[in-house]
């Protein structure tokens, strides 16, 4: 699967450069589904990157696990789910090395979270490459109860936590990782639009 | 002055309301016949006298209800009042920048002695009398922004100034147009104005930008923004859309001109010297059509203003299915004469 393109609409969205090589310095990994090709991609362009790569994959029904692990990574952990793998996660960027190089790839959601953990942890932004590949969902809070509906994939949605329909704000906070969710019968309670499929 | 303070809501009854010399001091936005987005800004703090422009904080009728107002919306939503961790210090700045301000233009109503960094400060329209030790957090009851915006109109962020841009980090948010502070806490300049349509294809956010990265301590700057809001509601936040959404379909053409708002913002902007961040005060203003339109030249402006508004604006603005009704009142007040240039009442 190519990398996902997006309309540019969108100021505060962020924008994803791909994943380019540094070379042989230390390297967080993290990828989930078809994003496990990004990361097959990048070592193939440069295979210096390797040696010094703790590469994390979530396989979501994708079977890349095996080659992945099969390009000799200086260590291999398939994890269940992002929120099974965050504890580990969030130990590797505490101990992560000045120089090193967190590369992401999969789904926006995926993405901006743990881009978020790097952030909070120290990281600076230019040492962060992501690669959106996969599912177009979005990952959206409710503006009105603050819950976070994953995966959202049809604008309006309905909030998972507190039930309201929501209209998709072109609008995207890098801290929560999320797009906004706003009420779209707000001031005609009950006249909700027809769903639609969310396309960029 | 003798400033007679209103016992008034700005929700459930929306008993507030505009006295005559409100009502003639009311920052009207436009000081001409059509509007378009404009980095309007202009010197702050030396403004006409009488007018919200003459101190550095307007402190107006409505100060003890708008404060009682934000008491309640803080109970609800604590999220409304947010600080991160680096933006402390900004927040002494802030205290020190409005004690000072305040104490020094309303001196019948605030009073600051400072002994060294012992300061002692007088709230009196809300009975404060509080000794506290300035930059220790423990000698107050909130974190430094919340104590002093706790006891100042309008809306509060606090920016932080670095790599060639501004970052909202802290705010007190309980009035605010339809913007959440929770969502946008983080963002820098074009970030959260993300969703503002047409104004970042004109330019306009760069050249503010460029011109709020330039302001020096005590040059504050300020300009006006505006929308309309139906019923005298402060706050009017995306968290609590569905619950006040319902109100703006319930304008009639026998109450447009009492339950129709125009909200003007005075927005402000003050470096701060110690964090040197960047304070943005955005004080709102409301004022009900039937009354804006007792100031004929007003009457005859706002009505050509918004017949002519693009729809873009209108649709951002919120007012788009409102427009008809709104210009069909003000249309009684127009008479198609000329009107004098800037935005003051004709003497």
């Amino acid at each position: 699967m190519p990398a996902t393109k997006f309309t540019p609409s969108i100021i505060s969205r962020p924008i994803y450069g791909g994943l380019t090589p540094h070379g042989a310095v230390p390297a967080l990994m993290l990828a989930s589904g078809p994003g496990g090709e990004a990361l097959l991609d990048l070592i193939a362009a440069d295979p210096a990157v390797l040696p010094h790569a703790t590469v994390i994959y979530i396989p979501e029904g994708s079977d890349l696990g095996p080659r992945l692990e099969a390009q000799g990574p200086a260590s291999y952990v398939e994890a269940a789910s992002y929120a099974s793998i965050l504890p580990r996660f969030r130990k590797l960027l505490a101990e992560a090395l000045m120089n090193t190089r967190l590369y992401l790839a999969g789904t926006e959601g995926l993405i901006g979270q743990a881009t978020a953990e790097a952030l909070a942890a120290g990281m600076l932004l230019e040492a962060i490459e992501a690669e959106h590949r996969g599912s177009l969902a979005r990952r959206m809070q409710c503006v009105h109860c603050k819950g976070i509906t994953e995966d959202v994939t049809t604008d309006p949605f309905t909030c998972s936590h507190c039930g309201l329909s929501l209209f998709v704000r072109d609008h995207y906070s890098r801290r929560y990782a999320a797009f906004q969710g706003v009420c779209v019968d707000a001031e005609t309670p009950g006249e909700v639009p027809p769903k639609q499929e969310i396309k960029a | 002055m003798t400033l007679q303070f209103n016992d008034e809501t700005f929700r459930d009854d929306y008993s507030y309301h505009n006295s005559p010399d409100a009502i003639r001091r009311f920052p009207f936005p436009f000081d001409k016949d059509d509007y378009m987005y404009a980095v309007n800004m202009e010197p702050h703090g030396s403004g006409r006298a009488g007018s919200p422009f003459e101190n550095r904080f307007d402190v107006d009728e409505h100060y003890v209800a708008e404060m009682r107002d934000r008491e309640i919306t803080l109970k609800e939503d604590p999220l409304r009042c947010q600080s991160l961790p680096h933006m402390e210090l900004a927040g002494w700045d802030l205290l020190e920048l409005i004690m000072e301000a305040k104490s020094e233009d309303y001196p019948e109503l605030f009073s600051l002695h400072r002994d060294g960094d012992r300061w002692h400060w007088i709230n009196r329209p809300l009975g404060i009398d509080h000794k506290f030790t300035f930059l220790d957090p423990t000698t107050l009851p909130y974190g430094p922004m919340e104590y002093i915006t706790r006891q100042a109109q309008g809306d509060f962020a606090v920016l932080d100034q670095r790599d060639g841009n501004l970052w909202m980090e802290a705010g007190m948010v309980t009035s605010q147009a339809d913007w959440s502070l929770d969502f946008d806490i983080g963002m820098n300049f074009f970030e959260w104005h993300a969703p503002v349509p047409l104004a970042h294809e004109m330019g306009i956010f760069q050249r503010a930008l460029k011109f709020l990265l330039a302001i020096q301590q005590d040059a504050p700057s300020r300009r006006l923004n505006w929308t309309m809001t139906v019923n005298p509601r402060l706050d009017t936040s995306p968290e609590n859309y569905h619950k006040w959404g319902p109100e703006k379909r319930t304008l009639t053409p026998e109450n447009v001109g009492e339950k129709q708002y125009l909200r003007v913002e005075l927005q402000t902007f003050f470096r701060l010297p110690r964090s040197n961040g960047l304070a943005f005060p955005i004080r709102c203003y409301l004022i009900s059509l039937q009354d804006l339109v007792t100031v004929p030249k007003w009457g005859r402006r706002l009505h050509r203003v918004i017949r002519d508004l693009p729809d873009e604006l209108a649709e951002y603005k919120g007012f788009t299915v409102n427009r008809p009704l709104i210009v069909e009142y003000l249309s009684r007040f127009d008479d198609g004469k000329p009107t004098s240039p800037g935005i003051f009442p004709d003497e």
